[in-house]
């Protein structure tokens, strides 16, 4: 198991994108790849599991492969969504995606801690192979089984390449042989299990997807039930399921006005060689200092403007 | 190389195209190319070029190749010929 280090963890890289929605995107599916740009998702999920019947896994990687080789998706995050690594599809996946580049690939079904180690080294053959930099592809390591949930911190902690762990709601309910309800209590302890791991390994968590695509009011209140338990972003499989996520993501006003404050501290005392700095009467650390980073970013705020 | 047997890939769905290509008959040589598009006063012969060109990188030679196209970006047109190429082959 690797170690890592404070200084390159997650949370930096937290601020570097902003992950609060990944919208699903059916792999074989040209008119919803071509229109994904435009609906204003942090983050894209082309998949080539769940949403690909067999008989159709071949086309579906080779197209994916080609939008993003010739689709410009601006600053948006592009992810795939590989088959697992018992199907026999999942050594195609990755020879045909990584010389597309996508800046993460997640994989589903993530049990222990080697499933990531594996993909792992197959990512860096292949980077090899196409003269990219090695690691250049981070690995988003879906948690979607009772095993997966109870092996979660060495999952976030097995390799440098993982930047989020992700629960996947549909799977793990079936796996613990329950049914998901509105509420989710049955969720609650893999979903806290999960975040948990995450901050420890200081990497993002993601939550699962909101089923009910009507009903906007649910969406709303389990994006914040998450975001209260720790989350940084939520899968999505529906354009109009974006803004309600971020919405409920947006920091209040006076938060931001906060986080002006420390950063502009922050800036200050840097320029007098000070290393402690207060803000509203209390000491400010580095994990607010991200935080207050992390909300101005929300806002589209340029910290280098400031 | 020639295309050995019957395969398609792709639909006819909007944005997308549907790839049906086929071994010669005895009668026909060289590479055929069919496009039936929506657009194809204005990008027949583009689509066509398009096809040619995935065919040669995979350096088929022979065979039939229609394509009907639902308006593709052509790098939906180049994915569904080349999943229905390495079908074929």
């Amino acid at each position: 198991m690797h170690n890592k280090s404070k200084s390159g963890g997650s949370a930096e890289k937290g601020i570097m994108r902003l992950r609060r929605s990944m919208l699903y995107i059916p792999g074989n599916s040209p008119r919803m790849i071509q229109n994904s740009p435009v609906f204003g998702a942090d983050s894209l999920l082309f998949d080539l599991e769940d949403s690909v019947v067999p008989q159709e896994k071949d086309a579906a990687r080779i197209l994916v492969r080609n939008a993003l080789l010739n689709i410009d998706f601006g600053n948006i995050e592009k992810t795939v969504r590989v088959n697992g690594i018992n199907t026999p599809y999942f050594k195609d996946d990755l020879e045909a995606i990584v010389k597309a580049l996508p800046d993460a690939v997640r994989l589903p079904k993530t049990e222990t801690a080697d499933d990531v180690l594996l993909l792992d080294k197959e990512l860096e053959e292949l980077e090899r192979k196409h003269d990219i930099q090695v690691e250049t592809i981070k690995i988003h390591a879906m948690i979607e089984t009772a095993l997966g949930v109870e092996n979660a911190f060495r999952i976030a902690h097995s390799c440098q390449r993982i930047n989020a762990i992700t629960i996947g709601g549909q799977d793990l309910t079936q796996d613990m042989g329950v049914v998901k309800t509105e509420e989710g209590w049955e969720l609650l302890y893999a979903r806290q299990r999960i975040v948990m791991a995450a901050k420890a390994a200081q990497i993002d968590a993601f939550d699962t997807v909101y089923t009910d695509i009507g009903n906007t009011e649910g969406l709303r209140k389990e994006t914040a039930f998450i975001k209260n338990l720790g989350f940084t972003g939520k899968a999505c499989i529906h354009p109009s399921q974006i803004p309600v996520i971020h919405e409920v993501f947006e920091p209040e006003d006076e938060e931001v006005e906060k986080a002006l404050r420390i950063v502009k501290a922050m800036h200050d005392a840097a320029l007098k060689h000070r290393g402690v700095v207060k803000v509203d009467g209390k000491m400010i650390d580095r994990p607010i200092l991200m935080r207050a980073e992390r909300i101005l970013k929300i806002k589209g705020i340029n910290i280098d403007e400031l | 190389m020639r295309i050995k047997n019957k395969a398609f890939a792709g639909s006819l769905e909007s944005s997308d195209c549907l790839v049906l290509v086929s071994p010669l008959s005895e009668e026909q040589s060289g590479l055929n190319i069919r496009v039936d598009s929506v657009v194809k006063k204005l990008f027949g012969e583009k689509i066509e070029k398009t096809v040619r060109e995935v065919a040669k990188s995979l350096q088929v030679d022979e065979g039939n190749i229609k394509i009907q196209d639902r308006g593709a970006l052509e790098c939906t047109i180049r994915a569904r010929v080349e999943a229905a190429l390495k079908r074929a082959l």
